[in-house]
């Protein structure tokens, strides 16, 4: 008995000190950037959300990895060296995974272009691949430094409820590389009578769900579509999570 | 006017409350509807004006709704008013079915006066007492002006001065060449003023006819179960009930 | 007609400041110039945000009080109000449905059409359960119990929707909001409201014979199925109109004609036509009211009711326990 205990605390040790085998992510951005980095069976699961492809960009790779749900219980029985989890998401859920003497390693989600390289190196570090990641990282900084300057418009994304982006958001940096000057100081509601009276050069509109709601209605409203500008529709899946795809959308705002 | 009922009956579920009920009466007529509690007197009212269904036949009901409004008048016993409106706008919603509105005011004042309740024209009606409410309201089917006046139970609560001032009202009424049927309890005051009594029981019709031919002590002991004095007097016909007869 | 002037006056005046009051500050000259000429941003605003949001307020405003008015004329009840008694939450149930099944998008009218068939069930529902002469005990116990349920019921259609800000629309349909509405929300109300007013306006002898009791008004010539009829249509087709495109918005069918009954003395045929411009301008200051205190954040019109309503509502049954 002590024989076996003694073997699992240095299996565990073990494994804790080289890269982590079964990795566990319940967060749709360290879902796919892990996906990026990580080598092929290490990642045991990644969330159901990353399997949706109204929210993610790499949906059939997320199926072929195995999906999860984010609660304590299945992720538990999976038996992960490592999860991965998103500052805000599943706080209960992680909590307990916690105490249940689970590694936890949680991501802030980006909220600028820097935060992605940050996270592209953290990433790598986390899953024991720093080479791949280096990879990943110089790819998208050259990306990055090719990305064309285009004409300074004033933009702002108009969302639900009146929401715009501020310069402290990811889309808002992402607006900002793509040379658009934003309409707004901070991120918040905009009634859409002051976008009107803005006179914005360029309305950046999101994705919208197959069922009506009333937060979104005033996206339909004709107000909205008698403001004389340019529209640009990027789906939320291009910019929701810090990945280097993100350059992509970049280079289609700046044309 | 006349009013012609024929063989009519009321069924409540499976109870029969207005029993092959036959009546003719005409202007000129004060009939005092007259019977214990349960009698039907309230069924063959209301059955003759249309408002409950009735087997048989009505010459009231035989009217479309709007001509009826204009033939009869219809005092019920509940004693509604809903809202604080005044005692005068409440007596010209008798004028409803009328199409001259012009004629409206003085039938009102008319009404007012019959029933001495013109100091009272301003007042919220939910703010005078039962027996003020009850004059307003009698008002009110005065108001309509119609050749039948129907009323239920029309002088319960009223103190007897105007106890006597509504029979006499209506005794009036019935000389200048109306009908009136009012279901009464105040045997004394029916015999007094009534050019008719229509004793009821068990919804039949059991007696029908003047004051001395109804109020016999046969009928009053079958019927309501008491014996009374009944005499002629130079005042008028005079009734008092005296005591339960012997079981 | 000494109260119609005024009210009219009043509200003309609300809606002159419904449209000057918004996020976009703009002087009264300029707004009016833009309004009229409707060129530049300010005239978009003006135009196509500001008129159709006030043009709303005034027909939900004028709908609620007029059903409210209509409603407690019928039932003999100051407490009748179709907020407080389920019908708009009905109507509520009706329009989430048809909005989150698709119907909604089958034709121009279906949203209120649906609204208006949640409405007519409420109402039918409390004029069995309630009826005439059913007091006050059966009026709002009945409303409670149809209240939950239709509240319940749209709570469930919204959270089954795979939209997640739908989800979370419970608060505007119990609420009620004007925020962003345009001249399409307008043109989809209007002609149920002035069908439902039609019906209700013809509907002022009756209710005047109704103070007498049932068959008093019967017996001056009154039909009252027709009457009841009559009630349940208009009701519904306005207060489905306005829940439809502007939420469930409560008290106002009770407040306006408890404070206008007084001056019309309280004669309820004359009450309809008082009470539709007295909700009007009550709907159109609370609205102005949700701009000026949180401007920018959508405070639901229903809050700012409840804030006037509620007290109103508890003084009407501290007064009927009292025996009036």
């Amino acid at each position: 008995m002590v024989r076996l205990a003694a073997a699992l605390v240095i299996t565990l040790a073990g494994a804790a000190a080289a890269e982590p085998q079964r990795v566990v992510s319940v967060n749709l951005c360290t879902d796919q950037l892990a996906m990026l980095i990580a080598a092929p069976g290490q990642l045991q699961s990644v969330s159901w959300l990353a399997a949706d492809p109204s929210v993610s960009l790499m949906p059939d790779q997320a199926r072929s990895v195995g999906l999860n749900h984010g609660s304590a219980e299945e992720v538990f029985l999976q038996d992960p060296d490592l999860i991965l989890a998103g500052t805000y998401s599943t706080g209960p859920a992680t909590e307990m995974l916690r105490r249940l003497g689970m590694r936890v390693e949680t991501m802030a989600p980006a909220t600028s272009v820097e935060d992605v390289r940050a996270a592209i190196t953290r990433m790598g570090a986390l899953l024991g691949q720093p080479a791949r990641a280096a990879k990943v990282l110089a790819d998208f900084d050259a990306d990055l430094a090719a990305l064309p300057k285009g004409a300074p418009r004033r933009a702002t994304t108009y969302g639900a409820n009146g929401y715009t982006s501020g310069p402290e958001t990811l889309s808002g940096d992402v607006m900002r590389r793509a040379g658009l000057v934003l309409l707004t100081e901070g991120a918040g509601q905009m009634a859409l009578e002051q976008l009107v009276m803005a006179a914005p050069e360029l309305i950046v509109t999101g994705s919208r769900y197959p069922t009506p709601s009333r937060a979104e209605s005033v996206l339909d409203h004709p107000a909205l579509a008698a403001i004389p500008a340019d529209r640009a529709t990027v789906p939320d899946r291009d910019w929701i999570c810090g990945l280097p795809a993100i350059v992509g959308t970049a280079e289609r705002l700046a044309q | 006017m006349r009013l012609e009922l024929q063989d009519l009956t009321v069924r409540r579920g499976t109870r029969v409350t207005v029993d092959r009920a036959s009546l003719s009466a005409g202007p000129g007529e004060f009939i005092g509807l007259i019977g214990p509690n349960g009698a039907g007197k309230t069924s063959l009212m209301r059955a003759a004006l249309g408002l409950i269904a009735a087997s048989g036949s009505s010459s009231l009901t035989a009217l479309p709704p709007a001509r009826r409004a204009l033939a009869a008048a219809w005092l019920p016993q509940t004693r509604e008013a809903a809202w604080p409106v005044t005692a005068e706008a409440l007596i010209r919603l008798g004028r409803i079915p009328h199409a001259r509105p012009d004629a409206d005011p003085a039938h009102i004042e008319a009404a007012m006066a019959r029933m001495g309740i013109t100091h009272l024209r301003a007042r919220p009606v939910t703010e005078l007492s039962g027996g003020e409410q009850a004059r307003v309201l009698i008002a009110r089917a005065l108001a309509q002006d119609t050749p039948i006046l129907m009323a239920d139970e029309p002088i319960a609560g009223l103190d007897p001065a105007h106890q006597i001032g509504a029979m006499a009202t209506f005794r009036t009424l019935a000389d200048e060449g109306r009908l009136v049927i009012a279901s009464l309890h105040d045997l004394g005051l029916a015999a007094r003023h009534c050019t008719r009594l229509v004793l009821m029981d068990q919804g039949r019709i059991a007696a029908d006819g003047p004051p001395a031919k109804v109020l016999t002590p046969a009928l009053l002991a079958q019927v309501f179960g008491v014996q009374g004095y009944f005499a002629e007097t130079p005042e008028g016909p005079v009734f008092q009930p005296l005591r339960l007869t012997a079981p | 007609m000494k109260v119609l002037l005024p009210l009219s006056a009043l509200c003309a005046l609300l809606m002159l400041a419904s449209l000057l009051i918004g996020p976009a500050g703009a002087g009264l000259g300029g707004s009016l110039a833009a309004l009229w000429s409707g060129e530049g941003a300010l005239g978009l605003v003006m135009r196509e945000i500001r008129a159709p949001r006030a043009v709303l307020g005034l027909l939900v405003g004028a709908s609620l009080g007029l059903s409210g008015a209509a409603m407690q004329g019928y039932l003999r009840n100051p407490l009748a109000e179709p907020g407080l008694i389920g019908v708009s939450a009905s109507a509520a149930l009706g329009a989430v449905i048809a909005l989150q099944t698709g119907f909604a998008t089958a034709f121009v009218l279906a949203l209120p059409i649906a609204a208006l068939a949640g409405a007519v069930l409420a109402v039918g529902l409390i004029l069995i359960m309630a009826g005439p002469g059913g007091g006050s005990l059966a009026l709002i116990l009945a409303g409670v119990a149809i209240s939950a349920l239709a509240g319940a019921l749209t709570s469930l259609v919204l959270n089954l929707s795979p939209n997640p800000f739908a989800a979370n629309e419970i608060v505007f349909w119990m609420m009620g909001s004007l925020a962003d509405r345009s001249w399409l929300h307008v043109a989809i109300a209007a002609p149920f409201m002035a069908a439902g007013a039609a019906m209700l306006w013809g509907a002022g002898r009756g209710l005047d014979a109704l103070t007498l009791g049932e068959d008093a008004a019967a017996s001056l010539g009154i039909d009252l199925p027709r009457l009841r009829l009559r009630l349940v249509l208009g009701v519904a087709a306005m207060v489905g109109a306005a829940t439809a495109v502007a939420g469930a918005i409560g008290f106002v069918g009770l407040v306006v004609p408890h404070l206008l009954r007084g001056a019309v003395g309280a004669r309820p045929g004359r009450l309809l036509a008082a009470s539709a411009l007295g909700g009007a301008a009550l709907v159109l200051a609370a609205d102005i009211a949700v701009r000026l205190i949180l401007p920018g954040r959508d405070l639901k019109l229903g809050v700012v009711m409840a804030l006037i309503g509620a007290p109103v509502f508890l003084h009407l049954i501290w007064r009927q326990r009292r025996g009036r």
